[in-house]
């Protein structure tokens, strides 16, 4: 911790241009560099897309928006979806909450004080490969892929999304189970509860209004990635978005595209409240 | 008749030796002194020592090395003739079930209910299906409600641990300790958060049960008069030192005055007391794609 | 509070039941009641996965992950993907910031010179509002919707891309932007507006300084999640990694869906370093 200090500081020379300050100089100029040759070596129709033919089609599809489509047996196809949607995101939050959670335990050090009662910690590594695995490949990509398992529908819709959140969730409930202070679980340690309970009685009730918080944190990312699965054909309002948008029904669109703005409003409003009561 | 049988089965308490017994603190930085030096104890099953001593003494270590949660750096640790460090450490684990530390600081989850945390002292003898089944809906409420009833808490048998005073969450941690299936109790500190009158009560009920029940207690104190008049021998530690080992009407003021040197305002009563509210855990910085 | 701890024999009677028990009951039969139809809606049929057909075809997909796909050619047309999905990503974030940082000048309620004397005046807090909405609704359409109208305009290709992140994240960087600067010390700036600066005077002088890591550390986070976006916006057809995973996958090569997957979470796990390493760089 604190190293003898040397009785008379060595003299610095000034720093180089490598050193401290002009990192962020040598910072900068690689992100320029990067951005030029994104730029450079995309070949980015800008003329087609300011054309006066893009901004004629532009504007048709936006006019094509109005009215749009409320005929009530459009409107009830709608709501199917929609409901259809809700219920991926959330049976989707809900599998990822406890496979995450079930993750989590071997990715996480348990926090003692007594070294001598402390679990051994070799799963910690893979498990996390494992989580970071299923993190990092989006729930689109998985939702193709099981596509061929899952078959067209909602099941590999869900699936994917409780797979990609699983990922998620678990390094977040590794985490705060690593910031729980540790003493409850230790007074039970050191009686010599095995792990197990000792989650259970003592960890748990700790963590559990932040984990709650992330799994409803995740639901209103889910919600919003669950309207889109569809597109890849795993239910839900996507695929409607996908089946009219690719007919140029724009005003079916519209109406789509409205009841999920709406859907996803609704269920942030929901989420802030279940929270709000949850940390009472 | 106690509540002792109406709690548990009566079980003697277990023995405990320490001979020329050194401790450091696995935090402690290399170079620092032990906390524990030399500390050579032996307290017989069935009986009750309280431990005083100015703070930095070492007390709470020594609660920890007694507890098997610390292994000592010399010497050696006998509890009834089993040296623990050296069992297998299946039984470790159940020689670990036969003692109850209380820390100075509850160990309670805030926000976990009172007859949970209070029944959570009996897991060691719990199987995994009963312990869940009684976090679902609590085993045995009136064991928890006798032993709340004991320091005077039975009313705040179903309230939320962190809705209760600091004083309130010590005594439900005493209580646990009614309802484990311990031979040896090791309370550390165990009136920090108390008044007075509270103080006197508690300790006065944890050593009658101690004795109805015919277990060891060892407890540190900051009060050395309660300590006085409650326990019937008392050990006077420093510098991770016994400074004296007496039955309690042997110790005199010229004991305590060295005891305390240049720690007098301790002596006096004044310590510091615990903080009141748990402290929460900072909450890590998510971020999110959406 | 009694004082009758200390009598032989203590006890008050104890409960007989848990007065929270009717309520756990309660709240896990509306559990299970709910998860019913939601089992449903999702036609949540895990056997599907394990009837003989589909069990087969499964089996055949994955046994041929292995061997990897690496072929030179293959390998090459990865890596010029890989490029372009992170160009996308740099790209689209760039434009973001074109749109984002105009708007949140305009947004920021600390920059309002009329809302120094107390109220806002009547044309400005219009003008807020409607950014506010125009920052609402660019990023509640989700990326992927904003490529599917853009594919339809522009055709296939980069472009499409490019412009869904540049909106979508231009809405999230503007609101995000809003509120860091909200929330940073307003005092320099209300002092240098008071004093008379301009409203850019007074962003320069007296915002800028006090949030600029946060600034710059949210928006090296962004690109990150950009790379992400850029692969899945690749399956409706604005190129890059996506678009030959979707291919693939259409084509049932399970040699090449492995490698580009590999590839890809080496990429998000680069993207991740290099933006915590920027981030912390950047303090």
């Amino acid at each position: 911790m604190n190293a003898p200090k040397a009785a008379n500081q060595p003299y610095r020379l000034p720093p180089s241009l490598f050193d401290a300050r002009c990192q962020a100089c040598w910072l900068s100029a690689g992100l320029l560099l990067l951005v030029v040759a994104s730029f450079w070596s995309l070949d980015l129709q800008w003329a087609q897309f300011f054309s006066l033919d893009a901004a004629r089609s532009m504007g048709r599809f936006l006019s094509e928006f109005f009215p749009p489509d409320l005929s009530p047996v459009f409107l009830k196809k709608v709501l199917i979806g929609a409901w259809e949607t809700l219920a991926m995101s959330v049976l989707g939050t809900l599998l990822a909450a406890v496979a995450g959670l079930a993750l989590a335990l071997p990715a996480s050090h348990a926090p003692t004080r007594h070294a001598a009662v402390a679990r051994p910690g070799w799963a910690r590594t893979p498990t996390r490969l494992v989580l970071n695995a299923l993190r990092s490949i989006p729930e689109l990509v998985w939702a193709a892929l099981l596509l061929i398992s899952a078959g067209l529908g909602p099941f590999a819709g869900t699936l994917a999304l409780a797979l990609h959140t699983t990922g998620v969730l678990g390094r977040l409930f590794a985490e705060s189970l690593e910031n729980a202070p540790p003493g409850p679980a230790d007074a039970l340690r050191v009686q010599g509860v095995p792990a197990g309970r000792v989650f259970w009685y003592a960890t748990l009730p700790q963590v559990l209004p932040q984990l709650m918080s992330y799994m409803l944190y995740r639901w209103e990312n889910n919600i919003r990635a669950a309207a889109v699965l569809g597109v890849v054909g795993a239910g839900g309002l996507g695929q409607l978005l996908a089946f009219h948008m690719g007919l140029f029904q724009m005003n079916k669109t519209a109406t789509i595209l409205g009841v999920m703005l709406l859907m996803v409003a609704v269920v942030d409003a929901v989420s802030h409240v279940v929270r709000r009561v949850l940390t009472r | 008749m106690t509540v002792a049988t109406a709690l548990t089965t009566s079980n003697p308490g277990l023995s405990l030796q320490l001979v020329d017994l050194s401790a450091r603190h696995p935090a402690a930085r290399s170079g620092a002194a032990a906390a524990l030096r030399g500390v050579s104890l032996r307290v017989n099953a069935g009986e009750q020592v309280a431990i005083i001593g100015p703070s930095g003494a070492g007390k709470t270590t020594l609660l920890q090395v007694l507890a098997c949660a610390l292994p000592p750096t010399e010497g050696s640790y006998t509890l009834d003739d089993q040296h623990p460090w050296q069992l297998p450490r299946r039984a470790l684990q159940t020689l670990r079930g036969q003692l109850f530390l209380a820390p100075q600081v509850p160990p309670l989850p805030p926000r976990q209910r009172v007859v949970t945390s209070v029944l959570a002292g009996r897991l060691p003898a719990m199987g995994l299906w009963a312990s869940l089944r009684s976090l679902f809906y609590p085993g045995d409420i009136p064991a928890a409600f006798q032993a709340l009833e004991r320091f005077d808490l039975a009313e705040k048998l179903f309230e939320r641990v962190d809705r209760l005073s600091g004083g309130e969450r010590q005594r439900v941690g005493l209580a646990r300790g009614l309802l484990a299936p311990a031979r040896l109790w090791l309370i550390d500190e165990p009136l920090s958060a108390l008044d007075p009158t509270r103080s006197r009560q508690a300790i006065a009920t944890l050593v009658e049960e101690a004795q109805a029940r015919q277990l060891t207690l060892v407890a540190t104190l900051h009060q050395v008069d309660v300590a006085l008049s409650h326990f019937p021998r008392v050990v006077g530690m420093r510098d991770g030192q016994v400074a004296f080992d007496l039955p309690a009407a042997q110790v005199s003021r010229e004991h305590l005055t060295r005891l305390y040197d240049q720690y007098e305002h301790e002596l006096r009563g004044e310590v510091l007391v615990v903080s009141d509210a748990p402290s929460a855990a900072p909450q890590p910085v998510a971020m999110h794609c959406r | 509070m009694n004082t009758s701890t200390l009598t032989p024999f203590p006890f008050g009677s104890p409960p007989l039941r848990d007065p929270a028990w009717v309520g756990r009951v309660a709240w896990l039969s509306v559990l299970v009641v709910l998860l019913w139809p939601l089992t449903v809606a999702t036609e949540f049929k895990p056997w599907v996965l394990l009837e003989a057909d589909n069990l087969r075809v499964s089996a055949q997909f994955i046994s041929s992950f292995w061997p990897l796909a690496h072929s030179s050619e293959f390998l090459l047309m990865v890596a010029r993907d890989t490029w372009r999905t992170v160009a996308m990503a740099t790209v689209g974030v760039t434009l973001a910031l074109v749109i984002a940082i105009p708007l949140t000048l305009l947004n920021t309620r600390v920059l309002s010179v009329s809302a120094l004397s107390g109220r806002m005046a009547r044309v400005p807090f219009l003008v807020r509002q409607a950014v506010r909405w125009l920052l609402i609704v660019l990023r509640s359409i989700p990326e992927l919707v904003w490529a599917l109208v853009f594919v339809r305009v522009v055709g296939l290709g980069p472009t499409a891309g490019v412009l869904a992140i540049a909106l979508t994240y231009g809405g999230m960087l503007g609101k995000v932007y809003g509120e860091i600067l909200e929330s940073s010390g307003t005092q320099p700036t209300e002092t240098l507006l008071r004093n008379g600066s301009g409203r850019l005077q007074a962003f320069f002088y007296g915002l800028l300084p006090t949030s600029a890591a946060e600034l710059t550390s949210y928006t090296v986070y962004r690109w990150e999640c950009a790379i992400r976006s850029s692969v899945v916006l690749g399956f409706v057809g604005a190129g890059g990694l996506g678009q030959q995973l979707d291919n693939s996958m259409k084509m049932f090569n399970g040699g090449e869906v492995a490698s580009m997957l590999l590839v890809f979470v080496a990429l998000v796990a680069l993207a991740d370093r290099v933006s915590a390493g920027l981030r912390k760089a950047l303090g």
